[in-house]
């Protein structure tokens, strides 16, 4: 993949200095080299070795006599669901989306019914991995198998069986808003665009598997928690307000961690477990899960039937949209699982003004794996609807698909813009990035290749999708949160520190599991110190010495996380000026701040370096009146609303008509995600997210055959793509800043992911529409396009 | 996931290695283990003594002797693909070969292994078909030489007898014949949904000889004989390779999976066979 970089300037001048320079990460040398310290890398004197045993039916009442595997060789303990019962409290759902939702237990080891194929119901513990999971063959288990319900219609039905008996319904919540008046909305409206979009189900993938280290110091009843998470310091509240351990007296850390995708945002029966046993047997315990359990049992994204409609008028304006949405829960709720398609509920109406919209959620069990976020969580779903929409709406009304978006976006002179769903657009320039994008793509002209390929009949097609995308990043205002229902908050936490040699240590709560944050964070601080850019050590990522924080997902490290960072380390600036008036007897209005000195103003020579200053706070020989020792400042912040990165994307996609094979021939990503602190992790973010929006649109689904047995549990079946897979891509920016922080940025982990896939499926569908297809579901993969194209010719499939 | 325990050996003849078979039913050859270890590692297999065949030297390496190319079955990809006696007289295999897996594969796989593993959706069983190979395999009993066509019998089976081993492959001279592999996958490193092998012989005007075998459209890879009939004889121009190619189903049995259901199956079949009789005869 190659990055064409040109740059539009469309926002207030360029601050000077790291903010804004390509930086080379920090964190690579280690990372490329194999220097790593992945969980699993983690090697304690006495460790024992954990392997679970997995029901291989999706709906059974399980038997369970663990005692044979106790005598085999190596092994410590073995344990089933029963015999841990009353130890394992269950796992937790922190985000209640209804009042009368439906929440059932989810114990770390299922008791006696297994709800999906993989769901853990034994456990070895043995002196090393190889016996652990050689005597799993010796646990006994007695397979009553219970009717198996998969489908989220059938789930639905009268008479449908239960995922939890005891629940008496698979409805696990209904949630409906309305903005606008709907009915007169779509009343005589002359367009209406009615259709079925299925989001598939989709395995997140992470590089590293998850890996689960706990060492017990049995004599203080301390313990350390190594896990390859995203959220650190939720994983050290939920182990103690459910073991009961205090707080003070976990550690956890998340070394290393290999992508996440919002996969390892989640608090996992292994964590639980693991904490468990080396709490009961007094000595470290591990676990690393395999691939294969990885695609059964870490939590699969999307998931989402999708019935929509959109009303506009004969010119094309949009009236109303109403969308109705079957979101697949699988067997349990974890961490916040109804929560992901509600994240979607206001982002459906996209760029686009309208007169009403309706929103409709159903959340359904199934005998499948939990599903939660995964990059994007909501968004992309909400954003691939819309985008689809708009093109079948142009395609009815025969107007070119930028021209029908034009009609119909919020304008740029419009910002601060309050949408239908009640979100107010930050800030945006919709017609700058579509112009570019336009530019770069050739629009023109591939539109012309397309008109003398229909015309020949070509047995390859040209196809051109396009996505105007906005999203929303920056997790989150804690008042919102609140009044959605979710247990937690969505502030970050940040500390800044000169120590005494004049090096940095800036402390953050976010915790990286690639995103650059140790280099995009230095960036920040050394503008704002004026000290070099290697002198800043970023502490992440281990809730011993980053003991505040609410981690990361969301989009929300810079945006939240960062501007937290840069708030302390002006404080640091401001008590560090107040020390060098009083060492240089002046005033603080005679000092000047400028590339990490001190200056008086017209005193040429008299200044302290801002190191000078931190050595002195550190002796504190002669501190002002009132200020304390030491150079250092802490700052919390919650943001005051979210921020809106948007986009242009633009993908040409040639569909060989005779084998259904779709090729992306060219692809054009202009972001807006506000202010670039480094540009190159943007492009890296960008790079990512549309490899993961593409695998969507062409090659990923989880499929499980009627028994409920995932069909699709390798990397060999699942094919998400490769490089080679993968079209080069054609990158360039507008930059408008948001307006809800001071640094004027925006998210960008996930806005490729948002964008790409409905660019890519518009595309394939443009290529077609001659054929008389109107969609092709997802994955686009060769049969089902030739099937569409078999259909709509009216073929039998 | 972690294989069940396996004693492992590493003979230096074949027939020592034959004797370790011979001895242990449950025992199992490993050649360069791109197959092999998958299934180990998710526990699909557990051999009780993986007989590891890298040691045995005479298994190495290509050879012409007479007017065939003698391919030792633990020959690597990569080795075939930069031969330069198989680009001459075998350039479908050199074809075949280039699409098999991605390049740790290919350095570490063997065309014997391949061929051995017998998947229908491998690139070289279905090359090895159409080229006309001879196989030949070592036992207790001695040697036997196999024709391709014979040497696959089923799904992951071949005709060879758990204590035989793969010792080299036959192939005929196909210099100045037409040829293509045309291999139709969804990912760019992945087994094919559907291949065709094409050997195409012209002589004056006309088409004097044509073989064409299929991958992955039945449990074994087969002949496409009905297309080669059709084909032979003809000018072929494309007309003729239109009316051949229309008959490359005949006979099969493709599978559906996720990959594809079998009349999708049926459908490439004819098209790929189009498209690889076009480029193989030059039309």
């Amino acid at each position: 993949m190659t990055t064409t970089e040109t740059r539009t300037e469309n926002g207030p001048a360029r601050r000077h200095g790291e903010v804004g320079a390509a930086r080379r990460r920090k964190e690579d040398a280690h990372l490329l080299t194999g220097q790593t310290t992945w969980t699993d890398n983690i090697q304690l004197a006495g460790t024992l070795h954990v392997a679970l045993l997995r029901s291989p039916m999706a709906h059974a009442r399980v038997r369970v006599d663990a005692s044979a595997a106790a005598g085999e060789p190596g092994v410590v303990a073995a344990y089933s669901g029963a015999d841990l019962a009353d130890e394992l409290p269950g796992l937790p759902s922190a985000w209640q989306v209804t009042p009368d939702w439906v929440a059932p237990e989810h114990k770390p080891l299922a008791v006696d019914e297994a709800r999906y194929a993989g769901d853990a119901i034994a456990v070895v513990v043995a002196d090393t991995r190889a016996h652990a999971v050689d005597a799993l063959d010796a646990i006994e288990v007695e397979y009553e198998p219970l009717p198996v319900v998969l489908d989220m219609e059938q789930a639905m039905a009268d008479g449908a069986p239960l995922v939890h008996a005891d629940a008496g319904t698979n409805v696990c919540f209904r949630y409906s808003d309305t903005f606008g008046d709907v009915a007169a909305a779509f009343a005589d409206a002359p367009v209406l665009i009615r259709r079925r979009y299925v989001q598939q189900r989709l395995v997140p993938c992470a590089m590293e598997p998850r890996s689960v280290l706990v060492a017990p110091v049995p004599a203080s009843g301390e313990y350390t928690v190594w896990s390859s998470t995203q959220i650190p310091h939720f994983v050290r509240l939920f182990l103690a307000l459910l073991s009961g351990v205090p707080e003070s007296r976990i550690r956890v850390i998340a070394p290393d961690v290999g992508g996440g995708f919002g996969s390892k945002l989640d608090i996992y029966a292994e964590e639980m477990l693991l904490f468990a046993l080396a709490r009961k047997l007094g000595r470290p315990v591990k676990w690393t899960e395999t691939r294969s359990e990885a695609f059964q049992a870490t939590i699969h994204g999307r998931d989402q039937i999708q019935d929509l409609e959109l009303a506009a008028d004969a010119d094309g304006r949009i009236r109303g949209l109403r969308v109705a949405l079957l979101a697949d829960m699988g067997a349990y709720l974890q961490l916040l699982t109804p929560a992901i398609p509600l994240l979607g509920r206001a982002m459906f109406p996209g760029i686009y003004k309208m007169d009403a919209y309706e929103f409709g959620c159903t959340g359904v069990f199934t005998d499948k794996t939990p599903t939660d976020a995964y990059r994007g969580a909501g968004r992309p779903e909400a954003t691939f609807a819309i985008e689809r929409l708009l093109d079948e709406l142009a395609a009815e009304l025969s107007v070119d698909p930028l021209e029908m978006r034009r009609r119909n976006w919020i304008r740029h002179e419009e910002f601060p813009y309050p949408q239908i769903a009640g979100l107010t657009y930050d800030s945006g320039n919709y017609e700058a990035a579509t112009a570019r994008a336009r530019e770069l793509f050739d629009y023109d002209g591939l539109r012309a290749e397309q008109a003398r390929r229909r015309e020949a009949h070509d047995a390859v097609q040209l196809g051109i999708g396009v996505s105007t995308y906005t999203e929303m990043c920056g997790l989150a205002p804690s008042r919102w949160l609140g009044e959605r229902g979710y247990a937690g908050g969505g502030w970050e936490a940040a500390t800044v520190r000169l120590l005494p040699t004049g090096k940095v240590e800036a402390v953050v709560g976010t915790s990286p599991h690639g995103q650059g944050h140790v280099t995009t964070f230095s960036q920040l601080v050394a503008d704002t110190l004026g000290v070099p850019f290697d002198d800043i050590e970023v502490v992440h990522g281990d809730t011993a010495a980053a003991p505040a924080g609410l981690d990361t997902y969301g989009s929300r490290s810079l945006a939240v996380g960062g501007v937290a960072v840069w708030r302390a380390a002006q404080r640091v600036v401001a008590k560090a000026k107040t020390l060098a008036a009083h060492l240089l007897e002046v005033s603080e209005d005679d000092l000047e701040f400028a590339d990490g000195t001190f200056a008086v103003r017209g005193t040429p020579g008299a200044t302290k370096t801002i190191q000078e200053v931190a050595f002195a706070a550190f002796a504190a020989h002669s501190m002002p009146d009132g200020l304390e020792p030491t150079l250092s400042a802490d700052f919390v912040l919650d943001p005051d609303d979210f921020s809106f990165p948007h986009g242009t994307h633009l993908c040409a996609a040639e569909v060989d008509t005779e084998t259904g094979r779709v090729t992306i021939r060219k692809y054009v990503a202009v972001d807006d995600v506000g202010t670039v602190v480094n540009p190159l992790i943007v492009e890296g973010q960008v790079h990512g997210g549309l490899a993961q929006g593409i695998a969507q649109a062409l090659h990923e689904i989880a499929v499980y055959d009627a028994d409920g047995n995932l069909t699709t549990g390798t990397m060999a079946d699942y094919t998400p793509p490769t490089a080679a897979d993968l079209p080069s891509f054609t990158l360039d920016r507008t930059e408008t800043p948001s307006t809800t922080n001071p640094l004027g940025v925006k998210g960008v982990g996930e806005a490729g992911t948002i964008a790409s896939t409905p660019a890519v499926v518009n595309a394939v569908v443009d290529a077609l529409r001659p054929y008389g297809v109107r969609d092709v579901a997802m994955p686009c993969t060769p049969e089902r396009v030739w099937r569409a194209i078999h259909e709509a010719q009216g073929g039998a499939s | 996931m972690i294989p069940v325990g396996f004693d492992y050996v590493r003979p230096s003849t074949v027939e020592d290695a034959v004797a370790v078979l011979a001895a242990d039913p449950d025992a199992k050859v490993i050649a360069g283990g791109q197959s092999l270890l998958p299934v180990l590692r998710l526990r699909l297999a557990a051999p009780t003594t993986l007989v590891d065949l890298r040691d045995v030297e005479s298994l190495h390496g290509v050879r012409v002797a007479g007017d065939e190319l003698v391919i030792g079955a633990m020959t690597t990809h990569d080795e075939i693909l930069h031969d330069q006696r198989v680009a001459e007289h075998a350039p479908l295999l050199a074809a075949a070969t280039a699409t098999v897996g991605d390049r740790q594969v290919r350095h570490l796989g063997t065309f014997g292994g391949s061929l051995s593993h017998a998947d229908p959706a491998g690139d070289l069983p279905a090359a090895a078909c159409a080229l006309a190979a001879t196989m030949v395999a070592v036992g207790p009993n001695g040697r036997r030489e196999i024709a391709a066509d014979d040497f696959f019998v089923d799904y992951l089976t071949t005709t060879m007898a758990p204590d035989e081993i793969l010792v080299e492959v036959r192939v005929g001279d196909t210099a100045g014949w037409g040829f293509r592999y045309e291999k139709f996958n969804r990912m760019a490193q992945a087994w094919a949904i559907v291949s065709v092998a094409a050997l195409v012989r012209r002589a004056g005007g006309g088409v004097t000889d044509t073989r064409v075998a299929l991958g992955n459209m039945a449990r074994r890879p087969v002949r496409a004989r009905a297309v080669e009939q059709a084909f032979t004889g003809t000018g072929g121009d494309i007309g003729a390779v239109t009316a051949a190619a229309g008959h490359a189903d005949e006979g099969t049995d493709p599978p559906s999976d996720v990959n594809g259901a079998a009349d999708y199956r049926a459908h490439l079949s004819r098209v790929l066979t189009r498209r690889a009789l076009v480029a193989a005869v030059g039309a």
